[in-house]
């Protein structure tokens, strides 16, 4: 069980500061997932832990020692790149037997600890090939097989499953599931774009915004108590709405936000009136982009059998218990009695 | 900048802060230089070093055979004044030698017109190379042919195919009544450099070819497809559009083979040895160093001779801003 | 503009003729006189009169030819190797690891191989006495590391910069040393890369004719290229061409076949050390 603490971490490279004041604390066996958007600095954050990179500031702890002086694979630490980085003139056996080496494991132990770990991935057919001869997600799962192999207290994903097809993607989400399960005493942290994978798999969520840690919680917790505007946006899909002005202002906030699933759509009445713009009916969900008179352009979630003409007139009512209230720096404001 | 600065005093001297965390990437750094240590120190000791006594003997009387007893004597192996006591007096050294600056002034010219030349006709051989065409490989491997010829093997080579009597040239030439009677290439001094400059142009050529073509090949081919889509006519789209684009490479390629051509040594050496009309620089300086025993003085002509090619190499590196850091990650 | 088409690829294939042509010709005219003997020599022919391997045979027969031949395999090889073992490292260093003055080392070394070798000579000729190197193949192996040296790094820095970060980042995480991950991750992926280099450089090396003239002083001990410059006959009228001829295309021979067997790669490698500058 290996607990892994950042102290006010922080990363410039030269005069560019990519991460300020990190303070994270997690847990062993924990299964954590980075998000934020592209160049918040989630890869630099993974890469500051594997000791690719150095700390310019601030502490990185692993089970109460102080890692950050210590050399990468002595860190007990496995990571699983993006490209995947097998070595491309080795076979799969070689690949994943040359960390093991360096670690001068003896070759019996190295066999057995390979073969354990081929089996876990199905990937025992193929030791022999080399990586060019092996699909996409084959590579994906010896580059997983490789990691596990050394037996890390701590594994980091870098976006591991992008350059996967889409069904592929959920196939091998399903199965970093399954493995953290076996591993329940290795610490996960797993850095991605994708929300679904984000929340189908974290225990935690890390939410990075331009190099701070805007929230750390369950997804859940960051689906309803967004810490900030910014969280509210970035998890959910699609995106919550935003609204400003007089409704927002009535309320005693900047920023009024809605996600289009808890708000309720009539043909009657309801508290916006507004028009249908566009719908996109995806078969499961149906999305009606209404131009209100009030509120601006807002998305609403119907059910997927329900249709609805582009053109019509509606009536939305957002529900009372789910509306988020930000202030003009973005923070809730608590939420005030209906008005 | 002051803003910078008190920012990063605000946040707690940055700067200390860093030095202090950096010990991994210290190590590394330090690997990097025994990395490179040995490949450096063999440097120095071939060139560095060498190149410190070339220009340390260049301001001495030394002689062959007492490189040891070198004294220094200052610049009189390059100018000098000999006042004869009667009011006359004469220059004497380097700067004053009527045949250096005919050999400096033979190498400028060698090099202008081949590597003139050798771009002409580059371009044109990779011009043909960028097209596709059956035995185009065939091509290219005989066109690199050239190149790989030792340049003492061509040098002979054409001496013999240029010989007065014997050459195929000339007969070639007085077959086609081009010439009455056959001409004596390297020997005579009218078309001794002429002889030089064409198995140069020759041999260097196929090297210039590949370095255009590399160019020519990075230009992304919708570029011409646009182009010829808007009915630009070919000489045209190779003026605005070609040019422009491959002119980095050209520019690199001709600056290399102009380093290359001023400091021409064995074509000239071996093709027309001892004759004023083609003696370049390097033959200047190795015929005083080696057969003249005149060692101090001949290291005076390659001090000058390396001082020139180093500032038209700043020139250049200055000029073009060359980008030697590479792609940072 | 609008000349027929027929016209246009008649003229394109001419002038692919001409190219071709004069790129083959000098060669082809090499071969021919190596193998004519006595008359035939001083008669111009275009196309192969007679088929007379003597000039072949004297060469080869007097000895001291074979003996150079191998003088300038040795000097050759021999710099190659010492430069590729030399370069890797160095490689490495310059186009992995960011340290501070690594752009204006890169600039030192480029600008030492264009160095012009005069400039250096009476330095060289001073060391070469200094270490009793004078007339021994080691002064060229020595001084030829000004050229092959600069190049090889040149090269091989450009290849390496071409491979993925990632996978030697993988091999941190593996825990391997610099140095085995130049061994066991970059020696073999470089491999066709350190292949065109020492090619390349061999041919370098091979050519040279400043040094080898300068610092060998018996017949024995010089490489090919001194030798064949300094074949001469008593007077201009007893020039031995055929034997010249037949002393440069035992030379040259096995460079073409290099080259056309390496062409693509020879290619690839030429251009890495120039344009991507
Ligand atoms: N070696 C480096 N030198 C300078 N800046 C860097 C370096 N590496 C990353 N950065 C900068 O740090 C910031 C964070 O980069 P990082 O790769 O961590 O982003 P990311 O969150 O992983 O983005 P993505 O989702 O696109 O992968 C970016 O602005 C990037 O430009
Ligand atoms: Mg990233």
């Amino acid at each position: 069980m290996a607990s892994v603490e950042l102290n006010n971490v922080c990363k410039s490279f030269g005069s560019v500061e990519v991460l300020r004041d990190v303070n994270l604390s997690l847990e062993g066996g924990e299964f954590i997932v980075f998000v934020g958007p592209s160049g918040c600095g989630k890869s630099t954050l993974l890469r500051l832990i594997a000791g690719l990179e150095d700390i310019s500031a601030g502490e990185l702890v692993i089970d109460g020692e102080r890692m950050n002086d210590v050399l990468p694979a002595r860190r007990g630490i496995s990571m699983v790149f993006q490209s995947y980085a097998l070595y491309p003139h080795m076979t799969v056996f070689e690949n994943m037997a040359f960390g093991l080496e360096q670690a001068k494991l003896s070759p019996d132990e190295i066999k057995a600890r390979i073969a354990q770990a081929a089996e876990m991935l199905q990937i025992s057919d193929y030791m022999e090939r080399k990586p060019r001869q092996l699909s996409g997600g084959q590579r994906q799962r010896v580059a997983i097989g490789r990691a596990i192999t050394r037996q890390p207290r701590v594994f980091l994903f870098d976006e591991p499953l992008s350059n996967l097809d889409a069904a592929l993607r959920v196939d091998t989400r399903l199965e970093i599931a399954a493995l953290h399960k076996r591993l329940a005493d290795t610490t996960m942290i797993y850095v991605t774009h994708d929300q679904v994978e984000a929340m189908t798999l974290a225990d935690r969520i890390v939410v990075l915004n331009a190099g701070n840690v805007e929230q750390v919680g369950t997804p859940l917790d960051l689906y309803s108590k967004p810490a900030s505007q910014f969280v509210a946006g970035f998890i959910g899909s699609p995106r919550m709405n935003f609204i400003g002005g007089e409704i927002a202002a009535s309320q005693g906030a900047a920023t009024f936000g809605i996600r289009p699933e808890h708000i309720d759509l009539s043909r009657k009445k309801g508290q916006w009136k507004g028009t249908v713009r566009l719908t996109e009916a995806l078969g499961s969900d149906t999305f009606a982009h209404v131009d209100t008179e009030t509120a601006g352009m807002v998305n609403v979630r119907l059910a997927g059998a329900e249709r609805i003409g582009e053109g019509e007139t509606v009536f939305l009512t957002p529900q009372p218990d789910a509306i988020h209230l930000f202030d003009d720096a973005g923070r809730p404001v608590r939420k005030a009695r209906a008005a | 900048m002051m803003g910078a600065a008190s920012d990063i005093a605000a946040t707690e001297t940055a700067a200390a802060r860093v030095a202090k965390a950096s010990r991994l990437s210290r190590q590394r750094i330090r690997s990097a230089w025994l990395f490179l240590a040995p490949m450096l120190i063999v440097l120095a000791a071939v060139a560095l070093y060498p190149l410190y006594r070339t220009i340390w003997f260049s301001f001495t009387d030394a002689s062959l055979d007492l490189l040891g007893e070198a004294r220094f004597i200052g610049w009189r192996n390059y100018l000098e004044y000999v006042d004869y006591g009667n009011g006359d007096g004469e220059w004497f050294g380097l700067l004053a030698d009527p045949r250096w600056w005919r050999s400096v002034w033979n190498t400028v010219w060698f090099a202008l017109v081949s590597v003139s030349l050798e771009t002409l006709f580059g371009l044109v051989i990779a011009l043909v190379l960028h097209k596709k065409f059956p035995g185009r490989v065939w091509v290219q491997a005989a066109v690199l042919i050239p190149w790989a010829i030792p340049t003492i093997v061509s040098a002979r080579m054409w001496a013999w195919m240029l010989h007065d009597q014997f050459g195929i040239v000339n007969d070639m030439l007085q077959r086609l009544g081009l010439i009455d009677a056959p001409v004596a290439w390297t020997a005579s001094p009218e078309t001794a450099m002429i002889a030089v400059i064409m198995v140069d142009v020759w041999k260097t050529t196929p090297f210039m070819a590949l370095l255009i073509l590399a160019g020519l090949q990075m230009v992304p081919k919708d570029m011409y497809e646009a182009a010829r889509l808007d009915g630009v006519p070919p000489f045209r789209l190779f003026r605005k559009v070609t040019l422009p684009l491959i002119m980095p490479a050209l520019l690199v390629a001709i600056v290399f083979r102009a380093l290359d051509a001023l400091r021409v040594f064995d074509i000239v050496y071996v093709m027309t040895p001892n004759t004023d009309a083609t003696r370049t620089m390097s033959v200047y300086a190795r015929e005083n160093l080696f057969d003249f025993d005149r060692f101090a003085y001949g290291s005076a002509a390659s001090t000058l001779l390396f001082f020139i090619i180093a500032l038209i190499t700043i020139g250049f590196i200055y000029a073009t801003r060359m980008n030697l850091e590479g792609d940072e990650r | 503009m609008t000349a027929p088409a027929w016209l246009k690829t008649t003229g394109f294939y001419l002038l692919v003729g001409i190219i071709v042509l004069q790129a083959l010709f000098p060669f082809y005219y090499a071969i021919l006189t190596s193998l004519e003997d006595g008359q035939a020599l001083f008669e111009v022919n275009y196309l192969p009169a007679v088929f007379d391997l003597s000039n072949y045979r004297s060469m080869l027969s007097d000895g001291v030819f074979g003996k150079q031949i191998l003088n300038s395999v040795f000097v050759a090889t021999v710099t190659v190797i010492i430069s590729l073992f030399l370069a890797i490292t160095a490689s490495f260093a310059l186009a992995r690891i960011r340290f501070r003055g690594r752009g204006l080392l890169l600039l030192t070394i480029l600008s030492v191989s264009m160095f012009p070798q005069i400039a250096v000579l009476s330095g060289l000729f001073e060391l070469v006495r200094a270490f009793g190197l004078f007339n021994s193949l080691w002064s060229l192996v020595f001084s030829y590391m000004i050229f092959t040296l600069p190049f090889t790094v040149w090269v091989l820095t450009t290849f390496m910069r071409a491979l993925p970060v990632e996978i030697e980042e993988a091999a941190i995480m593996d825990g391997a040393s610099s140095f085995t991950i130049i061994r066991r991750i970059f020696v073999p992926l470089l491999w066709p890369a350190m292949v065109t280099t020492g090619l390349l450089a061999f041919i370098q090396a091979w050519n040279e004719f400043l040094f080898a003239l300068t610092f060998l002083s018996t017949d024995s001990q010089r490489t090919v290229p001194v030798a064949i410059a300094l074949i001469s006959g008593r007077s201009e009228f007893e020039v031995p061409w055929g034997n010249i001829m037949a002393a440069s295309v035992i030379v040259t021979l096995p460079l073409v076949v290099l080259v056309l067997i390496f062409q693509r790669r020879i290619v690839s490698g030429l251009t890495a050390g120039a344009v991507k500058g």
